[in-house]
């Protein structure tokens, strides 16, 4: 069995200190080692977008990363979004416009419109599709999920007023 | 006391939505516990083999490895349907498609029980594998199962509902269409995934991403030959599941048997590539249909045959063969009905129950045809179709009971919606509209397994804290099935959803419900609960009627409030009639329970098809044609449903949008299909594309805007008048598309899917002045048994099984 690696990221805002085996993915890392459940896989060859989480910022497949490439980077989750027991304007927006159906492909959209909305806050209704295309959902058939993005970026705006 | 509604009928956010968007809901795969160990399945290469050996030893001594199981460990075989026993957990003696499961690894780790699966030796002996159903007919030998009709025939049916034969000659037009439907697989987002663990009694629990958990429990104790009494079965939440987790996997045996064995937790996740050897999804169907009409449009009968290429398995194909016919004749009016359907087993992943179970192939068929039919008469195909709906309340020739129906004003609303009579045969070359319509059962009318008692039960429980706990074992699979129980019970009981916790989909401490399949769940479940609130309604009204000096009967819940009806502003607190009511009868609950109705037909296969009540849907779509490239583009699509009532609208709009979303998926582009290796590489029958980057799917940017029109007439079959909405507006897509191609170009695509290629080849036909037209060509001699014969309605038949004879006496 080969050694664990021992490494230090900043996952959510916080300091996390872990030790895994070291061809883990960061997917992998996340849900295994540091319990955090709730990205979601759906096939780990990056064709489905669910494992989706920002990395220093970026929206990237976190199926496609290596644990190891992550030392002293900074790593959002879908856990960390919510504002203390308040909820994040697109957390709040896909609960009320049915952007969420079985939920499973929920956390990795949610993160992929987060990293659009600060590079973009008013999207159109086409960027949106462009920027989620990669997410694959099967229940929705995206309508309601383009819907609530659009509702959660006026909400983002106005707050930013 | 009646009351206007104050839950039903209003968006609301769904009781799990919070959870969803917060990823704190805990899928299967997200569930672990201490000591866990992984388990990983070895999969067959071959499509059809003997096992002549299966050597473990190497894998067993592998550091790390607990466990390895084989065939051996499972001598009782399982089957969803009581008729199609017929799989083993891992394969004894023979593998029937390439990654049929043949050994498991229990192991500390994933990694390691991979690396011990390539320690397994098995030494295969190859037979030949049978390609697809005409292959198979052609093939009797080697048999794939030693059960079923003959050779490699798994079912073969037929009906007759009055002499076909006589009502085709005498029509002024016959149609003969031949049409193929590919078969396509659900897809879930969440791959099946279990975890299997001894209680702290020792009894077995395993939580699963199952549709089904009352019927994964009865099979997990017929393979596991332990008492249902010793096991529970809990449903996570599923992420997605369109059917293809209703059938008990491989996968939940082995855990289960591995925790047994070892004590100690045991969890498996399905790659991706295993969530499409599993399968279980939509039947290649090839279909030859026959329909007699008059000049002025009526239609006089049709003869359906259909072929189904089943897979290498039972799994539900005897129903998915009923579905193929039972319900084409509930949307129109054939005075005669005719059908044959014929189940093959093949080389091939198990096909079995995908959203629309069997229905989607026929009626892609006579939805087309019927574009056919009016463009031969001249007339509108909108206009086509209201000359023959069915009627409210009547009987169709087959005996199915046709309940509310409103499909008449989905029709009239989608045509308005669409601009249809403007753009319809009008609208510049390249660009068309099409329309088909549907309709889809409220729940199957019979259980799977042969019982008397109730589909769907409901205990509710209310805590002098004013929390109203609702127990059901319906599974929650992203459609919104908690939502609507919840729903059900806060209007009845006139508080807001948020007091309710549901708690589903758990054998160990909720009453039976029999899953989330068929579009039973809002109709059963739902007047479950209708009735133990109702009673619980019943009992406290009892109580506090005296201090709210009003009759029982006039008592009003609403809005967390009880009052007398006569005189609403005194009143008190919900919770305050709790607590008086506590006080006076002790702990509050009730129970409630549905059973359907009895059907009407009464000859032997009359159970399927039959339905409390059925959902209508009529849908205009779109297209942008490119004749250079065969390009299908689709700009928009207008679906109007039946639904009875909306529980919560914003649900409802979903589960229409998602149906149209997989249906045009369906049309367009989605295929589970199969290639052959060369020869060098053993010629295996083998997927074209296990994967989702080569499953192709629609992505946000290939999905059309969707106008939705519900069409909301509540029915008195169902809680609150609400029909189901799952798998209906997924229907009528498929042949629309079709449709809206012949309006746009002028070429029939008589198979599904409909990809760029085909169209251009129709498009070259129609330029050398050949049949415009691509899709199958010659439909085989099957040998279909003689049909099992029972008169119509309106021709003195008592819905029971007659000889043919007396038909001509009427005639």
């Amino acid at each position: 069995m080969l050694a664990r690696v021992r490494q230090r990221l900043t996952v959510n805002g916080e300091e996390a200190d872990v030790s895994f085996a070291p061809y883990k993915t960061l997917l992998e890392v996340l849900r295994e080692d540091l319990q955090l459940t709730g990205t979601k896989h759906g096939c780990e060859l990056g064709e489905c977008g669910a494992c989706t989480v920002l990395l220093d910022g970026e929206p990237v497949l976190s199926c496609l990363v290596l644990g190891r490439e992550c030392e002293g980077r900074s790593v959002q989750t879908i856990e960390g979004l919510a504002r203390g027991p308040e909820l994040h304007p697109l957390q709040a927006a896909f609960a009320d416009f049915g952007g969420s159906q079985c939920g499973y492909c929920t956390p990795g959209v949610i993160m992929t419109a987060e990293a659009l909305l600060r590079k973009n806050p008013s999207p159109t209704r086409e960027e949106i599709k462009v920027a989620t295309a990669g997410n694959l959902c099967r229940c929705t058939g995206y309508q309601q999920i383009v819907d609530a993005i659009e509702d959660a970026a006026a909400q983002l705006r106005a707050e930013a007023k | 006391m009646k009351k206007r509604l104050d839950v039903v009928g209003k968006a609301r956010r769904r009781v799990d939505a919070r959870a969803k968007v917060t990823g704190q809901l805990r899928f299967a795969d997200d569930l672990s516990m201490p000591r866990m160990l992984h388990a990983k399945l070895l999969r067959s290469p071959h499509p059809h083999a003997e096992i002549v050996s299966v050597d473990v030893s190497r894998a067993a001594s592998l550091q790390g490895v607990h466990l390895v199981l084989t065939g051996q460990d499972f001598p009782v075989p399982f089957g969803i349907m009581p008729v199609s026993v017929d799989e083993f957990p891992l394969a004894r003696e023979r593998v029937r498609y390439v990654g049929d499961p043949v050994a498991a690894v229990i192991a500390t780790d994933e990694q390691t029980a991979v690396e011990a699966l390539a320690l397994i030796e098995v030494n295969f002996k190859i037979l030949r594998p049978v390609e697809d159903a005409i292959d198979g007919l052609r093939h009797p030998e080697p048999r794939i199962h030693d059960y079923g009709e003959q050779g490699n025939i798994h079912r073969n049916q037929s009906y007759e509902f009055g002499d076909v034969e006589d009502s085709l000659r005498k029509a002024d037009f016959l149609f003969e269409d031949l049409f193929f439907y590919e078969g396509n697989t659900h897809l879930p987002m969440e791959q099946q995934a279990s975890l299997a663990f001894l209680d702290g009694e020792g009894k077995l629990q395993i939580c699963s991403s199952t549709q089904n958990p009352h019927y994964l429990h009865r099979q997990l104790a017929r393979v596991l030959q332990i008492p249902e009494a010793r096991i529970r079965v809990v449903a996570t939440p599923n992420g997605g599941g369109f059917g293809g987790k209703c059938d008990p996997g491989g996968h939940e045996f082995v855990v289960s048997k591995a925790a047994l064995l070892l004590g100690r937790p045991v969890k498996i996740g399905l790659t991706r590539e295993e969530v499409f050897y599993v399968h279980r999804g939509r039947h290649p169907v090839l279909m030859k249909m026959k329909t007699g009409v008059t000049k002025d449009g009526k239609l006089t009968g049709m003869h359906l045959q259909t072929l189904l290429d089943g897979g290498g398995y039972g799994s539900h194909g005897p129903a998915s063969t009923f579905y193929t016919g039972v319900l084409t004749p509930v949307t129109y009016h054939y005075p005669r009905f005719k059908f044959e359907a014929c189940r093959v087993f093949t080389s091939k992943p198990a096909c079995g129950p995908k959203r629309g179970h069997g229905t989607p192939q026929p009626r892609f068929g006579q939805e087309v045809q019927l574009d056919k039919i009016a463009e031969k008469l001249g007339m509108d195909p909108a206009e086509l179709r209201l000359k023959n709906l069915t009627k409210a309340d009547s009987l169709t020739a087959s005996w199915l009971h046709v309940g509310s129906t409103g499909l008449e004003a989905c029709i009239r609303k989608v045509t308005e919606l669409s601009g249809w009579k403007e753009k319809h045969r009008k609208l510049p070359r390249g660009r068309g509209v099409g329309i088909a319509c549907s309709t889809y059962m409220c729940g199957a009318g019979v259980a799977i397994y042969w019982n008397k008692m109730p589909h769907s039960g409901v205990q509710i429980l209310l805590d002098r804290s004013g929390t109203v706990i609702v127990y059901c074992g319906a599974t929650e699979i992203g459609q919104g099935s908690d939502d609507v129980l919840a729903a059900i019970v806060a209007e009845t009981l006139g508080v807001d959803t948020g007091v309710v916790r549901c708690v589903t989909g758990d054998t160990g401490i909720a009453p039976v419900d029999l899953g989330s399949y068929s579009s039973r769940v809002t109709i059963m479940m739902g007047n479950a609960a209708l009735q133990a609130a109702e009673r619980l309604r019943a009992s406290v009204a009892a109580v506090v009627s005296e201090t709210l000096g009003t009759l029982p009967d006039r008592v009003v819940f609403s809005q967390g409030r009880v009052f007398a009806a006569d005189n609403p502003g005194p009143g008190m607190t919900f919770v305050e009639a709790v607590h008086m009511a506590e006080a006076a009868l002790g702990t509050l609950s009730a129970v409630g329970s549905y059973a359907p109705p009895k059907p009407p037909g009464k000859y032997k296969g009359a159970g399927v098809g039959p339905s409390p009540a059925y959902s209508f849907s009529a849908c205009v779509v779109e297209v942008e044609v490119d004749e250079r490239t065969g390009w299908i583009h689709v700009p928009k699509i207008w679906m109007a449903h039946d639904i009875g009532r909306a529980v919560n609208p914003t649900l409802a709009r979903g589960q229409v949008i998602g149906g149209v979303y997989m249906g045009l998926g369906e049309a367009l582009m989605e295929a589970q299909s199969f290639r052959r290796l060369p020869e060098k590489l053993s010629g295996a029958l083998v997927h074209r594309a296990p994967s989702m980057l080569d499953y192709k799917s629609l992505t946000s940017l290939d999905m059309p805007e969707v106008e939705v029109a519900l069409i909301e007439d509540p029915d008195p079959n169902c809680p609150y008048g609400a029909k189901e909405v799952g798998q209906g507006p997924l229907l009528p897509v498929m042949p629309a598309v079709a449709n809206a191609i012949f309006d746009a170009v002028g070429v029939r695509i008589d198979e599904i899917p409909i990809t760029p290629d085909k169209v251009l080849a129709a498009l070259e036909r129609k330029a050398k002045g050949e049949p415009a037209r691509v899709g199958p060509e010659a439909f085989p001699a099957v040998p279909y048994p003689e049909p099992t014969f029972v008169l119509p309605p309106w021709e003195e038949g008592d819905g029971k099984e007659t000889k043919r004879n007396a038909a001509a006496a009427v005639v």
